[in-house]
């Protein structure tokens, strides 16, 4: 079970210069996922701590309640009827690309996970994440941060280690040492906040690394990204 | 609320999983989906406390779960035709089927065979002409889709073996036909020789190729499926008593190899297909070197152009005539077989999920008072079910990767706390990588036995140089410089095993911070 960065969440006091994306109300989520035990179950973790808009439990569904609620953070589903967590995220994104997204899913099949991120989610949480835990990623990814499991955080390092950086010019198709350095800190088990005071850096410092990498995952369009991602099942 | 009795039903869940496949799956002729979905609707309904007014059960779905099998799926035919019998068999079940057709017993039928045989081989022609004509008996699905699924994974017996009585009987029978024929050839009665012998190795390559089509073609289909469901890869069954399993039981031939490539356990099966291909080219030499023998001995030079020719021309005629039926015939055979793999792997699919999920959710109710054991249970049915759904294809013990989440699943297990590995990279172990795979272990239950951590992360990352393994908790931590004297633990078992290995391992703590263990071992270049 892949946990998520908690510690610098509970840690931040709610003010105004913090808060750029939620701006100190509480996120208003949208819960997509197919099993509606599932939705409830997630729905009572929340409690009071976001405000629960609307559900959906397949992809046209969820594209139909996220415009007209528009809410700030959808929880996805990455496996759903209709097409998955991709065809949603694509068609959201396409005409209200503010919306953001935090996938959810069982599986953590390599494909699965930097699919839906590179479709575009802002990060990636199993289901077995505590409540605690999911409403603080939550509200990292309602503020525009990036949330990388330990898991996560592993996949990037494979998809982006073994390439020859010296035959690499764009700057979009590798990460930088420092970059590495924080992501191989969260794959250990590290909150953004050991992290930050392992590297001697700000929290906001570890925030913006992970948000580098998050960016560069979506829009490198390096062969070897997907191709890695397909051939990893087959290894 | 009386709770007693849900409990007491999945006790019987529990403990004869296959009882209750029987009693949810044993319907013959229905789709795997009913099934599944019909299943689901018990479990649902078992599951409901609320429905339990103990006495007056409601529902027919208990009832059904610790039923016994439904009466047992058509055994025999209703109106009775010849057919051959394979687990009978000495040659080709002709004269098991023929005794069990007639009602004589099995001895003199191949005694009368035999007799015949000696009679200008009318036995063996009668035998022959019967082997082609009557079919082999199959069995309509034998047993419950679960039963069926795990007998073709290996997890239960299969119905018969191999009887030692079998070859005496084969030897003894061997014997007596030689003898006879002998005694015929050197009496008066006997046939030419010049056409005799070579009939004789004709006929002994005749059998060799008839009873590889035998064995092979009728029953393929289920090696087919075989081992593309991960979780039937690790039981191969001994392999070498191909012809003697029961009467639906696969033969595996090379196409089942094929299938297996990847799971590396493909090395018996891979030996049964050459044996196969053995035995249709052994036959193949013994027809060739027959005929030859009695063109050479008869010194009939002449006519092998002709005959040669002639045959030719006949076997143009004959595949303009019935080829395209034949290719039709050929199509559809492959298309009944597919779906026919594809019906079995949904059955197994059915019965792996009933038999894995219904077990836990059984043992997850009986253990409900105590929340850990819930944890542990259905972390690891968590663990079984994402492997096998999302899970690589990795060998155990090969891979550095399936190593470390080995370990990982054995002290999840053992002391009930999670462990989250990841693995970064990976390479083939070797006896040094097993010692920071065994330091890492030793590392996870240190954690998990003093640390009172909610959760472990292992991550490893393989590079061309060296791996380097973290095992980290974020529980009460200790005082490195206080403890270490008497933490003979750390000291033996990671530390001095790293440095018998030419590793480095480095522990980080402090009290109230958690503990990080850093295994470092350079990899050999070689």
């Amino acid at each position: 079970m892949s946990g998520t960065q908690t510690g610098s969440g509970q840690e931040r006091e709610p003010g105004p210069a913090r808060m750029t994306g939620l701006a100190g109300r509480q996120a208003r989520v949208v819960i997509v996922d197919d099993h509606a035990m599932f939705r409830s179950g997630v729905r009572q973790e929340l409690g009071g701590s976001v405000t629960v808009v609307g559900e959906a439990a397949d992809a046209p569904a969820a594209v139909a309640v996220i415009f007209a609620q528009r809410p700030d953070v959808v929880l996805l589903d990455v496996h759903l009827p209709g097409g998955g967590g991709v065809t949603v995220l694509r068609e959201v994104l396409a005409r209200e690309p503010e919306i953001r997204f935090l996938a959810l899913s069982v599986s953590d099949a390599a494909e699965d996970v930097i699919g839906v991120i590179r479709a575009g989610a802002r990060g990636y949480v199993t289901k077995a994440i505590t409540g605690p835990e999911l409403v603080a990623a939550i509200r990292r990814v309602g503020e525009g941060d990036a949330v990388f499991s330990p898991r996560l955080a592993g996949f990037v390092l494979d998809a982006f280690t073994g390439i020859d950086v010296a035959a690499i010019d764009e700057e979009l198709d590798q990460i930088t040492p420092r970059e590495r350095e924080v992501l191989r800190l969260i794959a250990r088990g590290y909150q953004y906040k050991e992290v930050a005071k392992e590297l001697f850096i700000s929290v906001k410092t570890v925030e913006t690394h992970v948000s580098a990498v998050l960016r560069k995952l979506q829009l490198s369009n390096r062969h070897q990204l997907t191709r890695w991602a397909t051939e990893r099942r087959l290894v | 609320m009386p709770k007693s009795s849900p409990q007491t039903r999945c006790v019987t869940i529990g403990h004869h999983p296959e009882h209750a496949l029987n009693g949810v799956v044993a319907r013959s002729g229905e789709r795997t989906d009913d099934v599944l979905a019909r299943s689901c609707d018990d479990l649902r309904v078992s599951s409901q406390p609320t429905a339990a007014a103990a006495p007056t059960r409601p529902a027919a779905a208990p009832a059904d779960v610790s039923s016994p099998p439904a009466p047992g799926p058509a055994g025999r035919p209703t109106t009775r035709r010849v057919r051959r019998l394979r687990q009978d068999r000495l040659v080709a079940g002709v004269a098991s089927g023929l005794g069990e057709h007639l009602g004589l017993s099995l001895l003199s039928v191949r005694v009368a065979f035999v007799a015949l045989g000696t009679v200008a081989g009318f036995g063996v022609a009668l035998y022959a002409a019967l082997w082609v004509c009557v079919p082999l008996y199959r069995a309509e699905t034998p047993s419950a889709p679960g039963l069926a699924a795990a007998e073709r994974a290996g997890m239960r017996a299969s119905a018969r073996r191999f009887r030692v009585g079998d070859a005496g009987q084969l030897v003894a029978f061997g014997a007596l036909a030689l003898g006879l024929t002998l005694l015929v050839q050197t009496s008066a009665i006997g046939v030419n020789p010049v056409l005799f012998w070579p009939a004789l190795v004709i006929g002994c390559g005749v059998l060799l190729i008839w009873r590889q089509g035998d064995d092979a073609a009728p029953t393929d289909h289920v090696s087919g499926a075989r081992g593309s469901l991960p979780w039937r890869r690790r039981d191969v069954r001994d392999p070498d008593a191909p012809d003697t399993w029961s009467i639906d039981e696969p033969v595996r031939t090379s196409e089942s190899a094929g299938v297996l490539d990847r799971s590396g356990a493909r090395g018996p099966l891979r030996t049964h297909g050459w044996r196969s291909a053995l035995r249709i080219l052994a036959g193949g030499a013994l027809v060739l070197g027959g005929l030859v023998t009695f063109v050479a001995t008869s010194g009939r030079w002449g006519v092998v152009g002709d005959v040669l020719l002639g045959g030719l021309v006949a076997a143009v005629g004959i595949a303009l005539i019935a080829g395209p039926w034949l290719l039709q015939t050929y199509r559809s055979l492959r298309l009944e077989r597919e779906e026919r793999i594809l019906s079995q792997e949904r059955a197994d699919v059915a019965a792996h999920l009933h038999d894995s999920v219904l077990q836990t959710l059984a043992l997850i109710q009986r253990q409900a008072q105590d929340p850990r054991e819930v944890v542990r249970l259905a972390r690891s049915q968590e663990r079984d079910l994402r492997g096998w759904l999302y899970g690589q294809q990795q060998t155990p013990d090969s891979s550095l990767r399936a190593a470390f989440d080995r370990v990982a699943a054995e002290v999840e297990e053992e002391y009930g706390i999670p462990v989250e590995v990841v693995v970064v990279g990976d390479c083939s172990m070797n006896d040094h990588l097993q010692a920071v795979v065994q330091a890492a272990r030793e590392a996870l239950v240190n954690a998990a036995k003093h640390a009172s951590a909610d959760r472990t992360d292992v991550y490893v990352e393989v590079d061309e140089r060296a791996v380097v393994a973290y095992v980290r908790d974020r529980g009460v931590g200790f005082d490195p410089v206080a403890v270490e004297e008497h933490r003979l633990g750390v000291r033996r078992s990671i530390v001095e095993r790293m440095d018998r290995h030419g590793g480095r391992a480095s522990v980080r703590s402090a009290a109230g911070e958690g503990t990080e263990v850093r295994l470092e071992m350079v990899r050999s270049r070689s």
